[in-house]
């Protein structure tokens, strides 16, 4: 998060972290995200004032003022040429979050009711199966296929990257990756009944060469898959 | 083009080709007394029950729809007292998901729309010029129905069997398996009846507009709100029958176990999300065009001059109605859409945002230009600006894809749809209502009260909505009961509490205001505002007849004068001389003057129709199918009564309506109201069979579970019986015509309709054949359970236009079709032109769809 600190302001940021923040983006997909929406808050701040200010010199008498600057200038002309350029911020920086065929981590979270079955690559290419916890190695990016066991659900590490459900009968796959070691939070974004509130997991980073305990080989009900 | 309404009066002598005559002068109460006689409800309770006048119904739907709106709201509290701290206990996650489902589906389906229908049947007479909708029973029939099923969710409420898996009812979460009990069919069946007075609102609404304007008012000068209207309905007819599909889809699949959205059955889940944002996103738009028609009416009034852009300002309404179909997938940015299809729908929800902006600075612009005066209903359209514009910037934020990933399902998104609906819709409409109450009451309001709740609605609102963004961009997810594991936004949250308490507050005000106006307000003068347009002309509060005598090119524009000489009868049609309920027809562009139609009078039909429709939706959510056989029937038979009330059985003269000009009435004219709204119910009809070939597409494409199984009776037999169902409905056709060509020579129409009547029971027959021995079972694919459905489509369709010829023997038998009466020929010949055209789609979809595997 620091190396985006400089590019907002970091008095604002300080109201903003929190384990499932957006705003607090532990890894550059996040980061992309949380700096279109400051952009967008300053714009959206403009043009709510540049209205307002426009609605109060209305008050005071009749004047002669042309319906072809407000419909045309104001209304077409002014709207198109702001959606044009936020468009193109959106579609640019949808461009760089996109997964890419790279050869990144792959990785699978399976949802069910009430929880995440996860399958992530542990030692060499052993295939390492998780329930509630899922591990990914620091600095790389991170593809993660996303499924579900009987209603929709989505995946979502509010301060890595943003949503993608998980439905039945498909595999989608979301791009992500994490700058430094630490747990972050992972949520179900999608109402999915009863047990929707709690269905939590961790995301655990680790340093490449520093593989976390759960994904070694030494706890044989926890190995073996190989999809 | 500053103002076409303006400019279109001054050029008004060059083609003044329409000048009709006044009637002489009568005295005004004479008259009074004699028309509203004739137009008032019965006395009592039972005059409640059989009322069909439209400021009866019009007045009755937005007061339900105000008391959905209070339990809504009450609903909402129970929410927020929920999340105000992070462990509340206050609801079980059972009931917490009961009451955010019903919070949400309340407000759509039982207040915001019901509302915006009510306004439009109250106001749209009264602007246009003309006495009552234009099919009085159909307007009685929409309000029982709104009653009768948002009664069936509130009752399942009460005993805790409520819909719980969210507004928009997501698969497979609403299936049979992950919901079983009634709570989703209450959802399914009692939305779906609800949706009856939507559609039925949309029909009579659209031919009321095109053609019921005063003559003279032509369809490019009318008043905005009914422009706005207009495009409003457009988008019910089109938008509300994916809505009706994908329920009717979901609860076949609940009940009979036939699959739409099971993958492993070849459904999908996302054919549910794609019919439902279909209608969804359309929805936000049909429910803000009202309002904004109401605050294009208010705004000149309130800064004493005319709209700004009138002509930009319909282009944009109708650009609306069009784009808005386009970006329903926005919703569904998470799903994993293809990512040109992602940029695609993220461009036209961008762009959606500019026929909004150019409303919004024409509104400025119309401000600039007069001098606003800070009167209630202007404090009301201030707080609109605030909150809309601030609700259209964060849509557009959500329109940016990778924005909406974080931002989707999220507080985020509760408060963004908050100050969409609540600053486009609530705070127009309580302006509206500031500005309308004298004349629904004829009264004047209470000092002081008003301004009180606005005060504390509006900083109430923002109170709890505005730190909501932040809540959401904090991670706080939609439709959680406790978030033990986040203290840091229990202050945010607690927060939008103690504001939404305010707010329901300042609501209260807002009610207790109202009472107070129609209790103890002082008389009213006859046009407060002085505002121009018909609405104002009337006395106060509004008489049942509304114009004692009806207005014409020359009294368009309104004001004292006007309404002094339309009470007095000089204007068309005046009074009742022949005790009937009389208005008049006109062209549906130029608003000449067509013909007189003579409307039915208060009846208790339209209850007793609803609630056999209701006695439907009962057996139905009681398993008890069986039993809902009889209910089909005795709707069908309540439907052929409805049609005998709209037959007659001798000619009438024709009707002098001003001095030297003579029209025919209704019974005499081929394209009568009813020939119109046929037209309408078609075109919604027909909406709803292209989202069915839609799904039957989607499926075949999209979904997982194919190519489905082998066909087990696809042979020369099967496709023969096809074959001939499609030939007989085309016959119908030819039939239908000949028996109009009979009519017309005077020759026996019974030879035509007997032959009409057996070909479409052959159809019929054919397709009961066809599902009885050779359809493959519906429960074993998706593929096999369209085909059911499309069969059924059809069979449906051969039903009716058995019906409609059955009802034209019947007219021959009576005596009621001559060469100058049509009865129900004209609308026989629509629908069985209609079901001809759907059964050869269909049988052509069936062949494609069996060669392409």
């Amino acid at each position: 998060m620091k190396r985006f600190a400089p590019l907002a302001v970091p008095l604002l940021l300080a109201g903003c972290d929190g384990p499932a923040s957006t705003l607090a983006p532990a890894g550059p997909v996040a980061a992309e995200i949380a700096w279109l929406w400051w952009a967008m808050l300053a714009g959206a701040a403009a043009i709510s004032l540049l209205v307002g200010v426009m609605i109060a010199m209305s008050f005071g008498p009749p004047r002669e003022t042309s319906t072809r600057r407000w419909t045309h200038g104001w209304g077409l002309g002014f709207s198109l040429v702001v959606l044009t350029t936020l468009l193109g911020a959106g579609l640019w920086v949808g461009e760089r979050i996109l997964p890419r065929d790279d050869g990144a981590v792959e990785v699978r979270a399976h949802a069910f009711m009430w929880g995440w079955h996860f399958t992530q690559p542990g030692e060499g290419d052993n295939m390492v199966e998780t329930d509630g916890t899922l591990y990914v190695p620091v600095g790389q990016p991170i593809d993660v296929i996303v499924t579900a066991e009987d209603v929709i659900h989505s995946f979502w590490v509010p301060q890595l990257a943003g949503k993608m459900d998980a439905i039945p009968g498909r595999e989608n796959v979301m791009r992500f990756q994490v700058d430094s070691p630490g747990t972050y939070r992972g949520l179900c974004a999608e109402f999915c009944g009863l047990g929707h509130a709690g269905m939590l997991f961790d995301l655990v980073a680790y340093e490449p060469g520093d593989l976390p305990e759960a994904l070694l080989p030494n706890e044989p009900a926890e190995e073996g898959a190989n999809d | 083009m500053t103002d076409i309404r303006a400019t279109a009066a001054d050029a008004e002598t060059p083609e003044a080709v329409l000048d009709i005559p006044a009637n002489p002068p009568r005295r005004a109460l004479g008259l009074h007394r004699e028309i509203d006689r004739v137009w008032r409800n019965a006395p009592g309770w039972w005059g409640h029950v059989t009322a069909v006048n439209h400021t009866s119904l019009g007045l009755r739907f937005m007061a339900t729809a105000l008391v959905f709106f209070a339990i809504g709201g009450i609903l909402a509290m129970l929410i927020r007292a929920q999340l105000a701290t992070h462990e509340g206990a206050f609801l079980d996650t059972e009931l917490y998901n009961q009451i955010f489902t019903m919070h949400g589906s309340i407000m759509m389906f039982l207040f915001a729309i019901p509302m915006l229908e009510g306004m439009g049947i109250y106001m749209l007479p009264k602007m246009l010029g003309t006495r009552d909708m234009a099919f009085p029973r159909l307007t009685a029939l929409g309000y029982w129905c709104f009653l009768f099923g948002g009664l069936i969710m509130l009752t399942a409420l009460f005993f805790g069997v409520a819909p719980r898996d969210g507004w928009f009812m997501y698969t497979p979460l609403s299936s049979a398996e992950y919901s079983p009990g009634i709570n989703a069919d209450v959802w399914l069946l009692g939305v779906t009846f609800v949706e009856i007075s939507a559609i039925a609102a949309a029909v009579e609404i659209t031919v009321t507009i095109l053609r019921q304007r005063a003559p003279g008012m032509k369809l490019t000068e009318m008043p905005l709100f009914a422009w706005y209207m207009l495009g409003t309905v457009a988008m019910m007819l089109v938008g509300f029958p994916p809505l009706i599909l994908a329920s009717v889809l979901l609860e076949i699949e609940r009940a009979f176990g036939w699959p739409f959205f099971d993958v492993a059955r070849g459904g999908d889940p996302l054919l549910w999300q794609h019919l439902f944002w279909l209608f969804g996103h359309p929805e936000v738009y049909i429910i803000f065009l009202p309002a904004a028609g109401a605050i294009s009416t208010i705004i000149p009034v309130m800064c004493r001059t005319t709209i700004m852009g009138y002509g930009a300002i319909v282009a944009a309404v109708v650009a609306l109605v069009f784009l808005s179909f386009g970006l329903w997938v926005h919703h569904m940015f998470t799903v994993g859409i293809p990512h040109m299809a992602l940029a695609f729908f993220s461009a036209a929800s961008v762009l959606v945002a500019v026929p909004t902006a150019v409303q919004v600075f024409a509104w400025i612009g119309t401000m600039w230009k007069g001098r606003p005066q800070l009167k209630l209903p202007m404090l009301y359209i201030l707080g609109f600006f605030l909150t809309f514009v601030m609700g259209g910037l964060t849509g557009v934020m959500l329109a940016i894809v990778p924005f909406n990933w974080q931002a989707h399902d999220t507080a985020f998104v509760t408060a963004h749809l908050h100050y969409v609906l609540i600053g486009g819709f609530v705070f127009p409409i309580l302006a509206a209502a500031a500005y309308w109450m004298p004349q629904i009451t004829g009264r004047v309001r209470v000092r002081g009260l008003g301004e009180a709740a606005f005060w504390t609605i509006l900083v109430g609102f923002h109170g709890t909505f505005f730190i909501m963004h932040l809540t959401g961009l904090l991670g706080m997810r939609r439709r959680i009961d406790v978030y033990p594991e986040n203290p840091e936004w229990v202050w945010l949250n607690l927060t939008s509490s103690i504001f939404g308490f305010v707010m329901a507050i300042g609501f209260g005000l807002f009610l207790l205001d109202l009472v107070l106006q129609a209790r103890l307000g002082q008389r009213s003068p006859r046009n407060p505002w002085r505002a121009p347009g018909l609405d104002w002309s009337l006395r106060l509060p509004a008489p049942s007849y509304n114009f004692a005598s009806l207005p014409g090119p020359r009294h368009l524009a309104g004001g004292d004068q006007v309404a002094l000489s339309l009470s007095r009868g000089q204007g068309l049609l005046p009074g009742a001389p022949r005790g009937t309920r009389e208005l008049l027809v006109t062209g549906i562009g130029d608003a000449r003057p067509d013909h007189v139609a003579i409307l039915p009078g208060n009846s208790h039909l339209p209850l007793r129709l609803s609630a056999s429709i209701g006695l439907f939706v009962l057996f139905m959510l009681a398993g008890l199918y069986w039993l809902t056989l009889p209910a089909l029937a005795l709707v069908a038979v309540l439907i052929w009564v409805w049609g005998r009330g709209m037959a007659w059985g001798a000619d009438l003269p024709p009707i002098e309506v001003a001095p030297g000009m003579t029209l025919p009435v209704h019974v005499h004219r081929r394209k009568t109201l009813a020939y119109t709204g046929a037209i309408c119910l078609l075109v919604a009809n027909g909406t709803f069979f292209a989202t069915l070939l839609f799904g039957v597409a989607f499926l075949h494409v999209v979904a997982p579970g194919w190519p489905a199984p082998p066909m087990g009776n696809e042979d020369l037999g099967s496709a023969s019986l096809v074959a001939g169902a499609v030939v007989a409905l085309g016959l119908g056709t030819v039939i239908a015509r000949l028996a109009e060509r009979a009519r017309l020579a005077g020759h026996a129409v019974s030879g035509p309709a007997v032959a009409g009547l057996m070909v479409n029971f052959l159809a019929l027959g054919l397709i009961a054949y066809l599902a009885a021995t050779a359809m493959d079972d519906p429960t074993r694919h998706a593929r096999d359970a369209l085909r059911g459905v499309l069969a059924g489509y059809i069979a449906l369709h051969a039903l009716v236009v058995s019906g409609f010829a059955a009802f034209a023997v019947d007219q021959w038998r009576r005596g009621e079709l001559t060469p100058r009466r049509a009865g129900c020929l004209p609308v026989w010949r629509l629908w069985q032109d209609y079901s001809a055209a759907v059964a050869l789609i269909t049988a052509a979809v069936v062949i494609l769809q069996g060669a392409g595997g």
